[in-house]
């Protein structure tokens, strides 16, 4: 292992280098912002990549743990540390982080220092919501993230983006604050530590197992979005621009899941388990009533935003069978879905940036002026539908062979998904790839650039990476979920 | 026939004798400066503050120390506050500086002078032992920032405020003084901490000691500005030119803390459920009303003063949660967390007000809610500042005000009274409305003009400091903490 403060360097290389392009000034110096936030994303990924390398996937706890102390007054730590359910989150966002540079490298022309720095910012930010073993380090760096996006999505954002904005920041700040609340208590019921893993070990009576649990399910529930608490999530995606929207994708819907693991699950097991009915049946709702809502969008943006959500529902639900191969499942269908979402928004971008509009019905045979972009898109349009050999399938196959086991009508719903991804991804990608040329934008439009292809490529061979060979995904997994399970099988009632 | 008279020690109180002194010495000294040359009052001033302050480290003992019979008492609270307190003024001053300058109808020997004698009014507030002190400290604080608000007195608001304020304050001290007299005549001591042991006996008329406490407790709202005592809060934060508002809304609470600190713990602690159990319902009124009411604001003067009663609210909950069914346990705990989220939101609000000051010039005040807009196209540094300030009131981190609220909620958690928790959680998500939108005038709308920013480079990198240390704050808030804790833990 390696002696190197790998995740306080995750965390801070992005947001130190996003203070140094801030201070690149105007546009004028535009191309310099670029080229240090460039720098800065991909020595922020390069210094994860040791973490994924040197992990040892034998073992269940923390890994390139760092402690010291923060605020000694309330015994909160500066506890960092990986295990293997939040090491690939580290990696796969460090990864997406250069995703969105390079994707607002030519079409942000508009305060460019600005938009670069807060991605930057943020990127730090989220792999410091990963990484954290103290709750109040992992409430504050859960809470500054709003920020950036809050920022990103009112000044890039579009017509409609100032509610956007103000509807993003204050649903998750009502789930936050109460979250807060259930940390406190906690660190009064632990006799003073604010240690996550402290906490795992605490016995707690029933009934406030369960305020805890649905303290946490505020928070948790409206940043993953689940159902009925999602309403925000297609406002915020069809505003921001299309960064912002490919890092909420792929990593902002994937901390309100990884708190479920984090926090819940082995802070609550027997709350979980009381209430794991009610959170199959929301996650249930998800995938099959959002699946339609998706069906009828004319926005393709939304489209999208919705299918993230039918797709965390399939997260959720993996979650709360309570087995290793469900949860296992809902991990890969997370990162999948952080590929494959992060790519679906980015192939809309494309088509945004050259006819600037996202209505389905505004195009029509874009195939015939863009062969390589239609390709491509048409792959991940099969992994977002869920097609063997894509990442897509590899989650949702596990989470429903879970579920068979489970229940049968439990499987019987999740597996509908499967038809309604398909029906709305490809209905979609019919409308606006094939068929006769619509109009004039779409006779005039222009096959992506070599920027945009490296993008999308690079997208394409972790999907299909993932999707062809997961192992190397679940081996790290293993050890850490069945210690999971271990832990929430032995109730914390005395 | 001075055979009885004993010079009291002076040393406790040197360094509000000595600022006394000079107060006067600059108020003559300023009769022979001509209005072109307010430069020599306003660093006498500054000097006269940082020598306050140099002698209050130097003189501090650490140990609670009495003098004047008792009257007047020094101990690491008082310390530690008057030393925020003189930071404050100083930066005060300096705010203040370029504003009055630009307005040489307002730029006057007096307000310097009463500035200082406003300062010395808060510093014996704050080492008040006796209701006599404290009241002599509240009202020479009051009557020098009546006539300051009615500085600029061919405004029409400004001398509304003034006689608001003046008004109402009147009020809120006759209502102090009936309370005081009410308790003096149950318990017949004036003396605080006698008072105290005398209550602790039990023998008093109870029901006279209610009707003193109620009568106590409202005028000290006044003073706070919690509802429904907050009437002349907005309209004397609107009125009154921004200097003196900046003043008014930033040291003064520093001093109601103490005083609120002094009359209700130190001395009442005994009555404290019942004290508790009012404050309990001025703290929620005051969050509910103020954070309601600061929506509907267009100015950002009323804003921030809507804003100051929603923050006095919060604070309040570390003063009700001390003490819980008779057992002290927590006191500790709960008074330093109001006295760190006092102290944070000084800072703040100084800031704020700063910001103000900053983006005013020679007849434009920069007040308006829309004066921000875009502010970011025009000062990309300084839309940042007010940003951390903005998300600092709101209590998000990594800023100062996430860590003042945290401290306060933990300590209404640990008390047990977690309903109370959860209504000012969800005030403060009222708040986070009107601080977002703030953020949003300056970063999401376009400016409604391009004049580039003109404060001078001292203003430019003293308000970037404030912005900076409230951030600070935010990262390493452990010293402060640990320093309130530990000063209430020697004084009380």
């Amino acid at each position: 292992m390696s002696n190197y403060p790998l995740l306080s360097l995750a965390i801070w290389i992005p947001i130190g280098a996003g203070l140094l392009v801030l201070m690149t000034g105007g546009d004028r110096n535009a191309p310099l912002a670029r080229m240090l936030a460039l720098a800065g994303a991909v020595a922020g990924f390069l210094v994860t990549v040791p973490l994924w390398l040197g992990f040892d996937v034998s073992q269940g706890g923390m890994q390139f743990v760092e402690l010291a102390n923060w605020i000694p007054r309330f015994n909160i730590n500066y506890h960092l540390g990986v295990d293997g359910i939040s090491m690939l989150f580290v990696v796969l966002n460090a990864f997406i982080t250069i995703i969105v540079v390079a994707a607002g490298w030519e079409v942000i022309q508009n305060k460019v220092a600005q938009y670069m720095a807060a991605f930057l910012i943020m990127s730090g930010l989220m792999n410091g919501i990963f990484s954290s073993l103290d709750g109040i380090l992992f409430y504050v760096f859960f809470e500054a993230s709003l920020i950036p996006l809050y920022l990103i999505i009112g000044v890039w954002g579009g017509a409609n983006r100032v509610y956007a904005a103000f509807k993003f920041f204050l649903y998750t700040l009502f789930g936050s604050l109460l979250f807060l609340l259930a940390l406190m208590y906690l660190f009064f019921q632990s006799g003073g530590s604010f240690s996550i893993l402290d906490w795992h070990k605490l016995p707690i009576e029933l009934t406030p197992q369960i305020w805890v649990f649905l303290a946490f399910l505020i928070a948790f529930a409206v940043k993953v979005p689940m159902w009925p608490v999602h309403t925000w999530l297609p406002d915020a995606h069809v505003e921001a621009p299309t960064g912002g929207s490919i890092v909420l994708a792929a990593i902002g819907l994937k901390l309100g899941a990884y708190g479920f693991l984090r926090f819940s699950l082995p802070i609550a097991p027997d709350a979980s388990q009381e209430l794991a009915g009610f959170i199959i049946v929301l996650s249930l709702i998800a995938v099959v009533y959002i699946g339609f809502v998706a069906l009828i969008q004319a926005d393709m943006k939304k489209l999208v935003a919705y299918s993230s959500i039918a797709h965390m529902g399939f997260v959720t639900l993996g979650f709360f069978m309570f087995s290793a191969l469900a949860i296992e499942g809902a991990l890969v269908q997370m990162i999948s879905h952080g590929f494959v979402s992060g790519a679906m928004f980015f192939c809309i971008g494309v088509m945004y940036d050259r006819v600037h509009s996202r209505q389905i019905a505004d195009y029509g045979g874009v195939v015939n002026t863009m062969p390589k972009f239609a390709a491509l898109f048409m792959l991940f349009t099969m992994a977002n539908a869920g097609l063997p050999a894509t990442s897509g399938f590899v989650g949702e196959f596990m989470v429903i062979l879970a579920a068979v086991e489970f229940n049968f009508w439990v499987a019987v719903l999740a597996a509908s998904s499967l038809i309604m991804g398909a029906a709305y991804s490809l209905w979609m990608y019919k409308r606006v790839i094939f068929g006769a040329v619509a109009n004039k934008h779409v006779e005039e439009l222009t096959d992506i650039n070599g920027r945009e292809f490296a993008i999308l490529a690079v997208l394409a061979i972790c999907t299909l990476w993932m999707g062809l060979y997961p192992q190397v995904f679940t081996e790290v997994m293993h050890a850490s979920v069945n210690d999971l399970l271990r832990h929430v099988a032995v109730s914390k009632i005395h | 026939m001075f055979d009885n008279f004993v010079i009291p020690d002076l040393l406790p109180a040197a360094p509000e004798i000595f600022l006394a002194t000079m107060a006067m010495a600059i108020l003559m000294i300023d009769l022979f400066v001509k209005d072109s040359r307010r430069t020599v009052t306003f660093v006498l001033t500054q000097l006269t503050l940082l020598g306050a302050a140099a002698i209050q480290i130097y003189t501090s003992s650490g140990e609670v120390t009495y003098t004047f019979s008792n009257m007047f008492v020094d101990d690491m609270m008082a310390d530690l506050l008057k030393l925020f307190l003189y930071m404050t003024m100083i930066v005060v001053m300096f705010y203040s500086r370029a504003y009055l300058f630009d307005r040489p109808e307002m730029n006057k020997g007096e307000y310097y002078v009463l500035a200082l004698f406003a300062t010395l009014g808060m510093l014996v507030m704050i080492s008040a032992n006796n209701f006599v002190t404290l009241y002599v400290g509240l009202e020479l604080l009051s009557l020098s920032l009546y006539a300051m608000v009615a500085m600029n007195r061919d405004s029409l608001a400004s001398t509304e405020a003034a006689m608001k304020y003046f008004v109402l304050g009147a009020l809120a001290s006759g209502m102090l003084l009936y309370g005081m007299s009410m308790l003096y005549g149950a318990t017949g001591t004036l003396e605080i901490t006698e008072l105290a042991e005398v209550l602790y006996q039990g023998e008093s008329n109870r029901t006279v000691l209610i009707f003193g406490l109620v009568f106590l407790v409202a005028g000290l709202a006044f003073k706070l500005g919690v509802v429904p005592f907050h009437m002349w809060i907005p309209d004397v934060y609107h009125g009154a030119p921004t200097p003196v508002t900046l003043l008014i809304g930033s040291a003064p609470k520093l001093a109601a803390f103490a005083i609120v600190m002094r009359l209700l713990v130190s001395g009442l602690i005994t009555l404290a459920e019942d004290w508790q159990g009012m404050l309990i319902i001025l703290s929620v009124l005051s969050m509910a009303v103020g954070n309601l009411a600061a929506i509907a604001q267009t100015n950002l003067k009323r804003m921030l003063a809507y804003s100051a009663i929603s923050h006095m609210g919060f604070m309040l909950l570390g003063i009700v949660t001390g003490v819980v069914g008779g057992d002290p346990r927590y006191a500790l705990n709960a008074y330093s967390s109001a006295m760190f989220y006092v102290i944070v939101y000084v800072l703040t609000t100084t800031a704020a007000f700063g910001m103000i000051l900053l983006m005013a010039r020679a007849g434009f005040e920069a007040d308006e809610l829309d004066d921000y807009k875009g502010l970011n196209k025009r000062s990309p540094w300084f839309a940042a500042i007010m940003l951390m300030i903005m998300f600092s009131m709101a209590g998000v981190p990594f800023f100062g005000g996430f860590f003042a609220k945290f401290s306060v909620l933990q300590a209404v958690v640990a008390a047990g009274y977690l309903w109370l928790a959860v209504v000012a959680v969800l005030f403060s998500l009222i708040g986070a409305f009107y601080y977002l939108r703030v953020v949003k005038l300056m970063y999401f709308d376009a400016p409604v003009e391009e004049t580039p920013i003109s404060a001078g480079l001292d203003m430019r990198i003293l308000i970037s400091a404030n912005g900076l240390a409230m951030a600070g704050l935010g990262l390493f808030p452990q010293l402060i903490m640990s320093l309130c804790a530990y000063a209430l833990l020697r004084s009380l």
